[in-house]
């Protein structure tokens, strides 16, 4: 029983890892290639640790791979944010395909700051003024 | 077939080629955004080799170790980002000081 069990959940972990790492060849943009890494490469890794936990059956085990899974949950989705918003900065282009950018010009260029406002460009020459001044 | 037997010969290729694949974007990635998330992925499949093997030679350490390589990932995504960001704020501001002469 636990063993087809731990043959189940082993399989769909690999079946998504693998999916994952095809999408993250193939996607055409940076950023529709960070979005593969935090979903299917979560759930495949949590899949096959949640089957090692039940191949140990201890308590101790269990509790480790329930920190590990927590731990990815938490930082998978903060680490790509990082690093999509720092590609951002970067002037990485996106998909020609690409439907919309929400971020177009709401992002000041120097100072690294959200804004919806329309008095963007005013504030950053004031900023230019203040520092000739 | 066992269990052993199965994750050995099916599972554990599996994630092989994945690995490989994910190297290929490695090397061959256009930016270095692409460059700093193929290592965070790599490093996250290198954690579930590791809980593939622990199953294999039934020792538990091993998620020790597949512990402390996700902080790692965390943290080297962070940092890169961080210095990415940076580095490019820097430029921003030079490029402001030769537009301003």
């Amino acid at each position: 029983m636990t063993d087809a069990l731990i043959i189940i959940l082993s399989t769909l972990g690999a079946i998504f890892i693998l999916l994952a790492a095809v999408g993250f060849l193939r996607m055409p943009d940076t950023y529709l290639r960070i979005s593969v890494t935090t979903k299917a490469v979560t759930l495949g890794v949590g899949l096959i640790l949640v089957s090692a936990a039940i191949y140990f059956d201890e308590l101790s085990v269990t509790s480790r791979v329930l920190a590990i899974i927590l731990f990815i949950i938490l930082t998978a989705p903060v680490g790509a944010h990082l690093i999509g918003r720092a590609s951002y900065f970067l002037g990485v282009k996106m998909w020609d395909k690409s439907v919309m950018d929400e971020l177009e010009g709401k992002y000041k260029k120097f100072s690294h700051k959200l804004d919806s406002g329309d008095d963007l460009k005013d504030e950053e020459e004031t900023e230019e003024e203040k520092e000739k001044g | 077939m066992t269990v052993e037997e199965y994750l050995y010969y099916i599972i554990l290729p599996i994630l092989a080629v994945s690995v490989l694949l994910v190297f290929i974007r490695f090397v061959m990635g256009p930016k270095i955004a692409d460059r700093v998330v193929a290592l965070d992925l790599l490093i996250t499949i290198g954690i579930t080799i590791i809980a593939i093997y622990s199953i294999v030679y039934d020792q538990s350490t091993f998620l020790d170790i597949a512990l402390i390589l996700g902080l790692i990932a965390f943290l080297s995504t962070v940092a890169f980002s961080y210095y990415l960001e940076k580095r490019n704020k820097l430029e921003m501001d030079e490029k402001k000081r030769k537009r301003n002469e």
